[in-house]
């Protein structure tokens, strides 16, 4: 019963999403407040409907109700609860409700916090929404339903894949669809604006924190779904420039730039068309991004043609959202008026730039991952594009943008003093070279690591620069600092801390590929292997029973320069229920670098094939992220009112640049 | 039931989503609605602006700048919100909101049912693991007897329920029972030499082997319709046995046999008791009885048949005093053991069949198999584990 109630409820909520759809924008149009309310309503019934059906599919798990095809398929009755509930968004059906469910979510809120928006534009926004609700809905019940029935239920399921059952890939899906399905809200009010051919005033301020929002959860989600690749799959990677991972990067880099015009549209009312293409591009990559991963394309392109009823929906979806909107940019965008005018040099202009690196090194990698599978498609030639692709196009294109990182917050809007802001960076231009000569004496060759190391501190120190200016933190006394530190907005020490960020990425991303170390070797009991004045002995393996596998274990005890500093117990579990088996790494953590331990096959002979990683500062590529998303939470914390100071023309005499219309 | 009424309430709470906000409301948004929302947004900067100056973050020649700009934007704003806005159309209005809230009660409703209908499974219930795990302990053993028996509760003329449950009450023990349903399947299904049989059995099961009158005469019955009934034949022997009509039962054993087909599987069955009596014949006929097995002899039962009830009784007694007297000075006679407890339970005694079996678990506390034999006679005596 639980199950059918969880189905029904689906269909509700795709007929409301039907009347949402339509009745409301009928309502704007003709100007009837009635039927524009109904948008309000109908939204937050939608997510209580979908809530209900996602909580009976939860249900059903929890209880392993294998008479529902779904629960069968990837649940097993003496899987631990935590995994029994996981599993619901750990297959197809069930992560594709688990996005309506975040996209319903969403439009309640904006239901419930769009008050001051005009009614018209509120109903326009919410009925877009409900578009793109009704194409997932009917996605969901015709070609993907997680309510599908056996009449007689088998009395064990098939257990969900092994390599799912951890934590990482529990929090880590929830997290990307909180950010691709966030992103959905900037495209509704994108939308919206282009249909009604007009942008109010507060809509940036609306579309800011929701993109900040989902460009936070993006983050965590890749970082999460990173780290979750580094210690699960044992190899020690933790970025493979794999279609999955890019699918999540695109939205990722387009969602950045967005975050960085809305900014830029907040408080002076400039870029505004191109912020609107930002928000409908990153939605698209968003989509593109579900469903790369969800319609098996990926896997192969004959998987893709193997279904052909989700493949056909899933194109139709695409190509409805995506070339209608970008259709519907193309024919109203120039109705929207024009924003604000600032010089070449300026905060806008730095931002400008940022969006130009952020959405052709998006591009790159959109290629990247696509040109294969067209290839595929057409040709029948398989080719891979990889980290050599990735490395040679998007690195060269990050590099500048992390170069003008540091100059952006310290540059004044409208118009600016590039020189007096380079002069005020002296101090970074230090520290950056203070890094790479200590890399250089310490390393030695090569230098171009060592210029990483410069970018990265350079990066950083200019985000500390940035706070430092604004408290005056070298001229002023101290009491005035504090006063500054305390009077200055949650927002810019939210730009200064993500900016912060992503040097630490950097730095780990360049300490853990310019200096890591790996052994590969096969050991017996009592047998040692070293690794840059780590040494681990193997003191042999044992077996163990879990809930629903069972383990080989090996004990390896290991030793810093002679000194005994713990015990690793890396394993390999086998789960009889799927045939399939799962490498546990374990990891040391010392300091920011980690030791990394994986086990290969056992030999007849007793012995066990062993890969031993040393990681230096592996672990500032995660931090850094978190960083970052601190960054962008103290941001959202600050709910005041963006107006951005312009640097006004008579202060500024001397400076004859010219003033370049906005877009 | 249930379901449905679930549904439908799911229903109504989805048409009244729709159906309440076109009840309430205004007719019609003010004009320049658009407009005026900016309006307010400037204003808000404005006041912004000011604190801003105040608090410091700003300084006066940017917070100026910013102001004038501001401004230029809430003119503008200002203009169109007094300009825009269309005239509306009450009438209208009235008839777009009925065909909404006709499409909310009508259309909505028979799409959503016409979907469910052909996606969804709604005569299907839910079958959670501990429901199934339920399900499958009800076609355990018990649960099916339990069912059985509601059944025949309810028709107790169907013989053929009573022939489905009395071989299941022959296999759990419950002897009564079985004669039970024997005596049903007879009564209402007719007689034949297997159902006769079947009682027949039944009945000597419940006397803890021994083989009562009615069974020896249902046994001869059939054999006197049916010779080459086996299981008859050998019941019909064993009664003879018991009788102490060794040389009886020795001569119907025989016969079975020799009538038997060579590698019929009950025959070996048949030799290990006919030995037993050839033995006893023997013994009968010339050796004295040996001091080892005690048990009652020929001359002894012989003695027994012609004595009156009371008298035979105490001669049975006697036996089984001296039985338990010898198994007290030397306890390694599992066979002893077992004779004196089904002793006990025939003449009626069980807590001293009981306290027999306690002294002989006593007795092989060291020697693990022989006590599995005690436990297991014990429980085939009905005395428990």
């Amino acid at each position: 019963m639980i199950a059918e109630i969880g189905h029904f409820a689906l269909v509700l909520a795709l007929a409301l999403a039907i009347v949402q759809s339509i009745a409301p924008l009928v309502g704007a149009r003709r100007n009837d407040a009635a039927l524009m309310g109904i948008a309000g309503i109908t939204a937050p019934a939608q997510a209580g409907f979908v809530a209900l059906s996602f909580a009976a599919l939860t249900a059903c798990y929890v209880t392993s109700d294998f008479s529902v095809a779904n629960v069968f398929e990837n649940s097993h009755s003496t899987m631990p609860l935590v995994y029994k509930i996981t599993s619901v968004w750990g297959n197809h059906e069930g992560s594709m409700l688990l996005w309506v469910f975040i996209l319903s979510f969403f439009g309640a809120l904006v239901a419930f916090f769009a008050r001051n928006l005009p009614p018209s534009f509120k109903a326009t926004v919410l009925a877009v929404q409900a578009w793109v609700a009704v194409a997932f809905y009917l996605f969901i019940l015709m070609t993907s339903s997680p309510f599908a029935r056996l009449a007689e239920a088998p009395f064990e399921g098939r257990d969900l894949n092994p390599i799912l059952q951890d934590f990482g890939l529990a929090v880590h899906p929830p997290m990307l669809y909180l950010g691709y399905v966030g992103f959905s809200i900037s495209f509704s009010f994108a939308v919206a604006a282009l249909i009604e051919g007009r942008i109010n005033a507060a809509w940036a301020r609306f579309v800011r924190p929701w993109t900040l929002v989902a460009w936070m959860c993006l983050t965590l989600g890749i970082a999460m779904g990173s780290y979750w690749a580094y210690y699960e799959l044992g190899w020690g990677g933790w970025w493979f420039w794999d279609p999955v991972e890019n699918a999540s990067l695109m939205p990722w880099l387009v969602g950045t730039a967005l975050l960085h015009s809305a900014v830029v549209m907040e408080k002076r009312e400039a870029l505004k068309i191109w912020t609107v293409l930002l928000a409908i591009l990153t939605f698209s990559l968003s989509l593109v991004g579900t469903f790369l991963v969800r319609s098996g394309v990926l896997t192969s392109v004959h998987t893709f043609a193997s279904d052909p009823s989700r493949g056909v929906f899933i194109l139709c979806i695409l190509i409805v959202f995506i070339g209608g909107a970008l259709a519907l940019f193309a024919w109203r965008a120039p109705l929207l008026r024009q924003g604000g005018l600032f010089a070449p040099v300026s905060r806008e202009g730095a931002l400008v730039l940022n969006n130009l690196f952020i959405v052709t090194a998006c591009a790159t990698v959109f290629v990247g991952t696509l040109y294969p599978l067209a290839l595929e498609a057409v040709t029948g030639e398989k080719i891979s594009v990889g980290a050599p692709f990735f490395n040679l196009t998007f690195g060269p294109l990050f590099i500048p943008l992390l170069l003008i990182v540091p100059f952006g917050p310290l540059l004044a809007w409208k118009r600016a003093d590039l020189a007096g802001v380079s002069q005020r960076l002296g101090g970074a231009f230090v520290v950056a070279l203070l890094g790479i000569g200590a890399t250089l004496a310490l390393n030695g060759q090569p230098v171009l690591p060592a210029l990483g190391v410069g970018l990265a501190m350079f990066v950083m120190a200019g985000a500390v620069t940035d706070i430092v200016e604004r408290t005056s933190l070298l001229r002023a006394p101290l009491g005035t600092v504090m006063q500054r530190a305390r009077g200055l907005p949650r927002s810019s020490w939210g730009t200064a801390l993500a900016h912060f960020g992503l040097g630490v990425s950097l730095l780990g991303i360049i300490g853990e590929t310019q200096w890591g170390a790996e052994r590969i070797v096969t050991l017996k009991p009592a047998e040692k292997v070293s690794i840059r004045n780590y040494d681990f002995i193997f003191d042999g393996s044992v077996n163990r029973t879990g809930a629903n596998y069972r383990e080989t274990v090996a004990k390896f005890t290991v030793r810093h320069n002679r000194e005994v500093i713990g015990v690793v117990e890396p394993s390999k579990r086998t789960f009889p229920s799927r045939g399939s088996s799962t490498t546990e790494a374990a990891l040391m953590t010392r300091g920011f670098s980690q030791l990394y331990v994986s086990l290969g096959d056992q030999n007849a002979d007793g012995s066990l094939a062993v890969r031993i990683y040393h990681k230096p500062m592996v672990l500032l590529i995660w931090l850094g992220a978190v960083v970052m998303v601190l960054g962008g939470g103290l941001s959202l914390s600050d709910r005041r009112l963006r107006v951005g100071a312009p640097r006004s023309a008579k202060s500024h005499a001397k400076s004859s640049a010219s003033m370049q219309p906005a877009e | 039931m249930m379901l449905a009424l679930v549904l439908a309430l799911m229903m109504a709470a989805a048409i009244f989503a729709v159906l309440w906000p076109l009840s309430r409301g205004r007719e019609t948004v003010p004009a320049g609605a658009a407009g005026a929302s900016d309006v307010a947004v400037y204003r808000d900067q404005l006041e912004e602006i000011d604190r801003d100056r105040h608090a410091g973050t700003i300084a006066g020649p940017e917070a100026k700048a910013a102001q004038i700009e501001v401004s230029r934007r809430l003119i503008a704003a200002a203009q169109s919100a007094d300009t825009t806005g269309t005239a509306d159309n009450v009438i209208d209005n009235r008839w777009r909101r009925r065909i909404t809230a006709l499409a909310a009660l009508v259309i909505m409703p028979a799409g959503v049912a016409v979907m469910y209908l052909a996606l969804g499974s709604p005569g299907l219930p839910g079958q959670a693991l501990s429901g199934r795990m339920e399900a499958r302990e009800q076609t355990s053993l018990p649960a099916m007897i339990a069912r059985v028996e509601a059944h025949l509760e309810k028709n107790p003329e169907d013989g053929r329920g009573w022939e489905v449950v009395a071989p299941i009450y022959m296999r759990l023990g419950r002897y009564d029972d079985a004669v039970r349903a024997d005596r049903n399947v007879l009564k209402y299904l007719g007689e034949t030499s297997a159902r006769l049989g079947d009682l027949g059995e039944a009945l000597v099961s419940q006397a803890n082997g021994i083989i009562t009158d009615e069974a020896k005469t249902l046994f001869e019955k059939i054999v006197a319709s049916d010779s080459a009934d086996p299981r008859a034949q050998f019941y019909v022997g064993l009664a003879a046995e018991q009788d102490g009509r060794f040389s009886d039962a020795a001569k119907t054993w025989r016969a079975l046999i020799a009538q038997a087909a060579s590698d019929a599987p009950w025959v070996p069955a048949v030799r290990e008791p006919l030995g037993r009596v050839d033995r006893a014949n023997k013994q009968a006929n010339g050796a004295p009885p040996s001091g080892a097995t005690s048990g009652p002899n020929a001359e002894d039962v012989a003695a027994a048949a012609e004595m009156p009830a009371a008298e035979r009784d105490r001669m049975v007694r006697g036996m089984v005093e001296r039985l338990s007297a010898r198994l007290h000075d030397d306890g390694s006679d599992v066979e002893g053991w077992l004779r004196l407890m089904r002793a006990h339970v025939v003449l009626g005694e069980k807590d001293k069949a009981s306290a027999v079996a306690a002294d002989a678990r006593r007795a092989f506390k060291g020697a693990p198999d022989k006590l599995r034999q005690i436990d297991d006679g014990a429980k085939s005596f009905g005395l428990g584990g």
